[in-house]
């Protein structure tokens, strides 16, 4: 396995906080994902762009893993239980799962209305159409946005279920390494995530470095994290066979 | 601490009582207004449930904005079962189980491999059922839905607790025999159900069976 190396880039590129951002990461190449300013939230999806039938399955992620949320360890499952893509590196320690997006009617109730004509690129972006623009450049719509990852982000449940943000989660310079397993169709956006407690809006940019990284070795710590995910692999690596 | 409420309608004023046998799959469409009930018959039924707008299937029941819009994990009485669009699909009127998931998903023959064992594939699955049903029900065939519109659904009956250190747990089952949910239509919506047909974990208590459904006008 090639670590992360300044030495070693392939590219990196920011993501302003607000926007939204695609591209095709071929199998056996990471991305460092990088929280530039803190607090960011990283809204993600995961496709296989040989079937964008594909896609990542929450539900089928979370009880393979018995996890409510992600980090080290853990690893992404389509919904036809292949292994996406792996966290092998985390500084976080928590991303959400389960919270969704924000829609142009949630920002506007929260932060206020921002146009385009008032604020040029300033102006509030929602991550529900964020991820719907990105998708349609591959075709695709309204019926494949999924449950996604909220990279960096944290929310937390009590006994009966009631949620609360955690803020501050995650902190300038922090990171995320994630390998890709599959060849991936990645949908991103860095709108502000569903629960924020912070009332401005001031969502942080995120950097991606990507890196060649080669595949899951036999000791790697999302194959062995439990036995289930020794399983989605296998289920990945037949399919490139 | 958990509320039940239970409901004063009589099934026999229902207009609409049909059984679901174990690990099939139901579909029909409720109009706003009525009254959809899921009556677990023998106890620990996991029904796999999804809802989609009878006007537009790309609305559909969405459980990220169910539990972003509400600030909560579980269903139960009150609860409001948003769509991807965040409009109100259904609202749970009574409920005499007290908590259903909505992050469990469904079986299917993949997950199953995974979860289980690689020779689990050909075990039937709640995917299975639902592709069936939209290959054949009535309802389905001419809304040309596919395994698009299939997306993470709400089991009823199911109990899967996440604790705070963010531990996903597939609990023994607290519905029983007789134990229902009920919930009203806040706009015209299809249902779709696969009656959990999984044999491997404590959702059917090992022993997949019966449910009944039954709708009441307004």
């Amino acid at each position: 396995m090639n670590q992360f190396n300044t030495n070693n880039l392939l590219w990196e590129e920011i993501i302003p906080g607000g926007n939204h951002w695609s591209g095709l990461i071929r199998r056996g190449t990471a991305l460092r994902i990088s929280d530039m300013e803190g607090g960011a939230n990283l809204s993600a999806l995961f496709y296989n762009p040989e079937n964008k039938l594909e896609r990542y399955n929450m539900p089928d992620t979370l009880k393979a893993q018995h996890t409510a949320f992600l980090t080290t360890g853990n690893v992404c499952y389509s919904d036809m239980g292949r292994v996406m893509c792996s966290i092998i590196n985390d500084k976080v320690g928590w991303h959400d799962t389960i919270c969704g997006i924000t829609d142009a009617g949630m920002i506007e109730a929260k932060y206020g209305k921002a146009t385009f004509q008032t604020h040029r690129n300033a102006m509030h972006r929602n991550g529900k159409d964020g991820l719907l623009v990105e998708l349609a450049k591959y075709g695709l719509s309204k019926r494949d946005l999924v449950a996604n990852v909220n990279f960096f982000s944290k929310v937390i449940p009590d006994e009966a279920g009631s949620l609360s943000f955690v803020e501050a989660n995650s902190k300038a310079g922090d990171f995320v390494d994630v390998r890709f397993d599959m060849n991936v169709l990645l949908v991103l956006s860095t709108a502000p995530h569903p629960l924020d407690s912070i009332t401005n809006y001031q969502p942080a940019a995120v950097k991606l470095s990507a890196w060649h990284i080669g595949l899951a070795e036999a000791d790697d710590v999302c194959r062995l994290s439990c036995i289930q995910n020794g399983r989605g692999f296998i289920n990945t690596e037949r399919y490139y066979l | 601490m958990t509320h039940l409420f239970e409901s004063n309608l009589d099934p026999k004023d229902a207009v609409l009582s049909e059984i679901c046998n174990a690990g099939d799959p139901w579909m029909a469409e409720v109009k706003k207004g009525q009254t959809f009930r899921i009556l677990d018959l023998e106890g620990n039924q996991a029904v796999d449930t999804l809802f989609y707008s009878a006007t537009d299937s790309e609305e559909r029941y969405s459980a990220v904005d169910t539990i972003s819009r509400q600030g909560k994990l579980y269903l139960t009485t009150g609860s409001v079962l948003y769509s991807n669009e965040g409009n109100p699909m259904l609202t749970i009127i009574a409920d005499t189980c007290g908590r259903h998931d909505t992050l469990g998903g469904a079986c299917a023959s993949e997950s199953n491999t995974v979860r289980y064992a690689l020779d689990k594939r050909s075990m039937h699955s709640c995917r299975d059922s639902f592709m069936h049903a939209l290959n054949h029900c009535g309802c389905a065939t001419h809304r040309n839905m596919s395994k698009r519109d299939i997306t993470a659904n709400i089991n009823f009956f199911m109990n899967v607790p996440v604790t705070s250190d963010g531990r996903l747990s597939f609990a023994d089952g607290i519905s029983g025999a007789g134990k229902y949910v009920e919930m009203r239509a806040e706009m015209d919506v299809v249902v779709l159900i696969s009656n959990c047909p999984q044999l491997n974990n404590p959702c059917n208590a090992y022993n997949p069976t019966p449910v009944q459904l039954l709708v009441w006008n307004a």
